[in-house]
């Protein structure tokens, strides 16, 4: 086929842009327009008056527009509704605030700033351990025997568990000595199974054995350690236990008809459910033993509500006068927080019961020191200091329940007859850890000075430091106390020999410390942290509370400077000495920093501090980081770097970037970082110098280009340096070097060989071809202004490129060869223009380079013939079956091309567009619309001046009808 | 499942008392028409006396051998089987009229009270003070009082309430006695503290307790101990009798 020549249409760009661009229409304030924020108005009209469009006729609409996604949910969202609903995270955070409410909004609801026995629940668990073995006792007491017979083909695994199941099943005594803590765990766990299993399959008797049974596990005291945690355990039991009775008689309230509301009184229960409840309550009155009759009667106490409106008020109160026959005063307190639990959650109003159980407990507060529990002490080797903490949890939930809305004469009153009792360490610290951190602030001297004359032996007196030290975290104290209440403290604290009690305890004040005072003071702690912590490498045992006082710290020195200017704190955190807790550190740093930092520093302090901490970050990186923690690293990294500024100061900035390479080379992003930061600094000098470049700013601009050429190559990512490449070689354009950017670009002709049919995106294998393209594009559109080199010949680097492309391997069946051949016409046709649609400032490129020359342009139009020879020729190929369709959209667009840049007042031009018409059509598989609407606009644009030729062309071009 | 015959009485607790209409309905059920000869009602009370094991010539409790059963029968042909369905109830004696008055009693037990001891000198000394809201009780009402621990030299194991039913049945050649513990709730567990008071609460049981009864020929009663263990092996008990009625 012999070659078609190619002639560029001439343009005018100028016209082109005037005739495409709108029409501007003055807008009137309140008129529509697609781009005015959305008023939401809750307006219940269903009209939606839109009536405005993009055309650029004038556009009246109203101008409260109903947003249809916000009308359908009539001012309530689901999001924004879960999010109020509590969740514990979230509660912890709303305490505070809602704290100072409390005094003024009594009423009787359990509101969300009361803390949930389930955000306690964990922290027991993890506390009250134990390594010695424990031991469960149940008899489930029946008098049948024993109905197990086993297949001698089971395996063995599966026959003892079986008989276990079936000693369950009916009467036996089952000891289990010597469990671990593990064990025990899961065996309690097991136990909640069996009781859940037991009820789904309507053995309610079986069911209520295993609560009684369990129950009675809570009245063992051997094992003490572990008491707390066995309570938790427990009580689990208990709380599903109790769920699922009062569901059940929930349920039969229930008929066909109607569902009993949340709120029902008790005439609305019908006689059978009645007598059921009252079967259960009769049935658990029978029970011999103290503490399961208690436990289990409490853990059904809101099915009184089935019975009669006062039951659980009467029943309240009997049960806590039931407690005081419990003698063993650790049994008998947590007997009072399971309690006080479940009046909490059942009736909160009921205020008289909580107080008892808190006076009651006051008055058998004498028999922790009697001879029954000093004696079991000696019996199991517990030393008091390890036994008394075990009330804690107990003591801290009776006393938070009693405490939560209490008015201040309660708490006074509270205090006042903790005071009275000899030994009050245990209760001055449950006041602590329970009462508003608001009460104890205010009267923190008179807590220091409790807390000296406390017993040494008994309570262990860091606790109660640390106690109060967390509610002057949340709350402050009189302004006058500030300095002596922390001098006391401290004076206390510092004295702490064991490591782990010191920094339990001074991890809590620091946040007092740095609320209130300055620099010096939080010197002075690190600086004694780091005395106490360093012998014997004490720190390696406390790393998250070290970290803990780190966050603190950066948490309120927000100013960096001031923070570095902190002498301790770099030697402190040079006791981080196991290198993930030390990058951890780092990471928190950077983290405040990026967040807190509002103007670029160059202060030398920050910067050396700062290059050290993202240094060791940047170090902790190797073979095995994951990507993500990389990807983290080189964002906070990056985010420093983005901060770092010296103002007028260039060189040294430029400098600083490459130190910053050298500190950073093994992250990309950061090297990437650099190199958009260093290409900027060439840019702020070019503006600086407002284009002309003096000899001295031209030199800096050119070690800014060399800085980025150098760096590139050690990029591993291929679309990364293609990209940066491109990017750098336009900005040493932009900055005159003309010689470098020629460099830059050939570098990137050169890499295009090397790209992979397939690249790695988010850990999956995608194929590269479109990126490619779309990089090739880009590339295009800036050689266009790219002057030819003088020692080279015409074009040089788009003919370089063209070669690349032409041996690169394409995919087989691919297009992308040809689509990229057409970029290159429409290139060309722009190179042929008289004056280039845009320049960059002080570079003349090739169009007042050769003056429109005519060799310029034969050797240009030669390049247009073959690349289209390239392009007919693939049409070609393609007239097999299954390759029509893109043969048509090929085809399609080729026209296109030409359509747009080619003169058609050419007949060979003009005739190869009209047989490309006919190709698209020929096999139907075209779109119609487009087709209509491509001859639409041919139709249009032959009424501009200059292209009346397009009248007779769109007669020649048939619109092919539907068969 | 062929067809089924149930009772449902109306009243979900079964309890009735004398002159009262007993109601309910009979619920046959089957997938298919049903064809019998005939239903019938029965309603059967027994007393089951039986030969104690433990002493000749002796019954066992009469209070659980009597029985309410409804029956109900129904007659088929031949091919079929007679279907039969029984369903107890329960029936109390009427509520006495008149006024019932509290007859609170107080008690102090030291180990001077005692009878029964061997060597008084071995006890440990200890006082405990109380008292019990009313010694006449109602069936339905819980047994009420308050105990105190005000001093023991010995430290407390466990006290507990015990409840027990005598029956005692004469005749001719004398009478015989039996006493039956129904029911044991323990109110302390463990050394008490020491001058806090306690409080005594029992629910009677409602299927082994019914109104004192006195007859000619026998009788029903009930008494409470409270027994008090003390370390290492003291075993105290106060024993108190008990008026039942039912208002």
């Amino acid at each position: 086929m012999a070659a078609f020549p190619w002639h560029s249409r001439n343009r005018n760009y100028k016209a082109e842009f005037a005739s495409c661009r709108l029409e501007a229409v003055p807008l009137e304030f309140g008129d529509y327009h697609p781009l005015k924020p959305i008023m939401v108005t809750e307006s219940k009209t269903k009209k939606v008056s839109r009536k405005g469009s993009t055309s650029s006729t004038s556009s009246s609409s109203s101008s409260s527009v109903v947003d249809p996604l916000s009308s359908v949910l009539d001012g309530t969202d689901p999001l924004s509704m879960f999010a109020a609903s509590a969740d514990p995270a979230t509660l912890a955070a709303a305490m505070d605030n809602s704290r100072k409410k409390r005094d003024r909004d009594d009423n009787s609801i359990v509101g969300s700033d009361f803390e949930p026995w389930a955000s306690k629940r964990g922290e027991i668990l993890a506390r009250y351990t134990t390594t010695e073995k424990l031991s469960i006792n149940l008899f489930m007491g029946s008098e049948k025997g024993k109905a197990g017979t086993a297949t001698s083909a089971m395996s063995e695994k599966v026959r003892t568990r079986l008989e276990e199941l079936d000693d369950f099943e009916e009467g036996s005594q089952k000891e289990l000595l010597n469990l671990t803590q593990q064990d025990y765990v899961n065996r309690i766990e097991e136990l909640n199974q069996s009781l859940k299993d037991a009820w789904a399959s309507d053995q309610k008797v079986k069911a209520l054995k295993i609560v009684i049974q369990c129950s009675k596990l809570l009245s063992d005291t051997s094992v003490i350690q572990f008491y707390p945690s066995k309570f938790v355990l427990i009580t689990d039991i208990l709380d599903t236990f109790g769920k699922l009775v009062y569901e059940r008689i929930f349920s039969m309230c229930v008929d066909n008809r109607s569902v009993l509301p949340d709120h029902f009184s008790p005439e609305n229960v019908n006689d059978t459910a009645k007598e059921t409840c009252l079967n259960w309550f009769f049935k658990i009155a029978s029970i011999r033993e103290l503490i399961p009759r208690f436990y289990v009667e409490a853990s059904i106490l809101k099915c009184n509500k089935f019975l009669s409106k006062t039951g659980i008020s009467e029943c309240l109160p009997r049960l806590t006068c039931m407690v005081r026959g419990i003698g063993d005063p650790l049994v008998s307190v947590y007997a009072r927080a399971y309690l006080c639990r479940v009046g909490m959650e059942v009736a909160p109003h009921l205020k008289e019961s909580l107080n008892k159980n808190f006076f009651d407990f006051l008055l058998t507060f004498k028999q922790i020191h009697g001879d029954t529990v000093q004696n079991q002490l000696v019996l199991q080797g517990v030393e008091l200091p390890s036994y008394l903490p075990l009330y804690s949890p107990a003591m801290d939930w009776v006393f938070q329940c009693v405490s939560y809305h209490a008015p201040e004469a309660l708490l006074t009153e509270m205090m006042e007859r903790c005071k009275k009792l000899g030994n009050n360490a245990l209760l001055l610290n449950s006041v602590m850890s329970a009462f508003r951190a608001e009460f104890i602030a205010a009267r923190s001297m008179d807590f220091i000075g409790m807390i000296k004359e406390c017993d040494e032996s008994g309570f262990p007196k860091h606790l109660l430091f640390r106690s109060l030290g967390l509610n002057l975290a949340l709350a402050d104290p009189p302004e006058s106390d500030r300095l002596q209440i922390l001098n006391e403290a401290w004076k206390v604290i510092t004295k702490l020999k064991n490591p782990q009690d010191y920094i339990n305890c001074a991890e809590v004040w620091v946040e007092y410390t740095c609320k209130h005072f300055t620099k010096r003071e939080v010197n002075t702690i690190l600086a004694d942290v780091i005395k106490h912590m360093t012998p014997d490498r004490a720190f390696e045992d406390s790393y998250p509370q070290l970290q803990s006082i780190i966050k603190k710290v950066i948490a309120h020195f927000h100013d960096f400077s001031v923070l570095f200017s902190v002498e301790k704190f770099l030697p402190f955190l040079d006791m981080f000495q196991k290198e993930s807790v030390r990058v951890e550190v780092c990471k928190c740093i950077m983290e405040v920093f990026i967040k807190h930092q509002q103007e670029p520093t160059k202060d030398p302090v920050i910067l050396n501090a700062l290059l050290h901490v993202c240094k060791t970050m940047h170090d902790s990186v190797n073979a095995l980081t994951l990507e993500d923690e990389k990807r983290m690293l080189a964002y906070l990294i990056n985010g420093f770097i983005k901060m770092v500024s010296f103002g007028r100061d260039f060189e040294q900035q430029l400098s600083f970037y490459v130190e910053a390479r050298s500190m950073f080379c093994n992250l990309e992003p950061v090297l990437v970082q650099l190199i958009h930061s260093v290409n900027r600094l060439a840019m702020e000098t070019r503006k600086v110098m407002k284009g002309n470049h003096s000899r001295k700013t031209a030199a800096f601009v050119r070690a800014c280009v060399a800085y980025c050429f150098i760096t590139i190559p050690s990029l591993a990512g291929i679309f990364t340096r293609l990209n940066l490449y491109l990017h750098s070689g336009q900005v040493a354009l932009a900055n005159q070097c003309l010689s470098q950017a020629d460099a830059f670009f050939k570098a990137a002709i050169s890499l295009v060989p090397e790209v992979p049919k397939m690249i790695n995106i988010d850990g999956k294998m995608r194929p590269s071809e479109s990126f490619l393209l779309e990089f090739l594009c880009n590339f295009f559109s800036t050689l266009l202004i790219v002057p030819d080199h003088p020692e080279h010949g015409v074009l040089f680097l788009v003919r370089e490129l063209l070669n690349v492309i032409q041996d690169y391997t394409w995919e087989e069946n691919s297009d992308e060869k040809i689509r990229i051949y057409t970029c290159v016409l429409h290139l060309l046709s722009a190179m042929s223009q008289e004056t280039y649609l845009y320049h960059v400032d002080k570079v003349d490129s090739n169009d007042s380079l050769y003056g429109g020359d005519s060799k310029f342009l034969a050797e240009n139009n030669k390049l247009c013939e073959t690349v289209m020879a390239q392009i007919l020729e693939h049409l070609k190929t393609l007239a097999k079956d299954e390759a029509l369709k893109r043969q048509s959209s090929l085809g399609l667009s080729f026209f296109n091309s030409i359509l747009a840049h080619g003169d058609l007042r050419n007949n060979r031009l003009n005739q190869l567009s009209v047989n490309l018409w006919h190709l698209a059509q020929r096999h139907g598989c075209v779109d119609t619309r487009t087709m209509v609407k491509t001859l639409e606009y041919i139709k249009k644009q032959s009424k501009q001046p200059d292209m009346g030729h397009l009248t007779e062309l769109a007669l020649r071009l048939p619109l092919q009808t539907r068969t | 499942m062929g067809t089924t015959l149930d009772i449902k009485i109306k009243r979900a607790n079964k309890v009735y008392h004398a002159g009262e209409m007993l109601s309910g309905v009979v619920v046959i059920s089957g997938k298919d028409s049903v064809q019998h000869q005939g239903l019938s009602l029965t309603v059967e009370g027994t007393v089951n006396l039986q030969l104690s094991a433990k002493s000749v010539g002796v019954f066992e409790a009469f209070y659980n051998s009597v029985k309410y059963t409804l029956r109900c029968d129904m007659r088929r042909s031949l091919l079929a089987k007679d279907l039969t369905k029984t369903c107890e109830f329960i029936v109390h004696s009427t509520p006495q009229k008149g006024k019932w008055t509290p007859s609170p009693v107080d008690f102090t037990i030291t180990p001077d009270t005692l009878q029964n001891v061997k060597e008084r000198a071995l006890l440990p000394k200890f006082l405990i003070r109380g008292h019990l809201n009313s010694t006449s009780c109602v069936i339905t009402q819980p047994l009420t009082g308050e105990l105190v621990v005000e001093s023991s030299e010995a430290a407390i194991k466990s006290i507990e309430l015990q409840l027990v039913r005598v029956e005692t049945c004469g005749c001719a050649e004398g009478y015989a006695r039996d006493a039956t513990e129904i029911q044991n709730i323990q109110i302390a567990d463990g050394d008490v503290c020491r001058g806090l008071s306690i409080p005594i609460y029992m629910v009677f049981p409602r299927l082994f307790t019914c109104p004192t009864l006195e007859t000619t020929n026998f009788k029903v009663e009930f008494e409470v101990n409270i027994v008090v263990l003390l370390h290492p092996d003291h075993l105290i008990t106060e024993n108190f009798p008990l008026k039942l009625c039912r208002m």
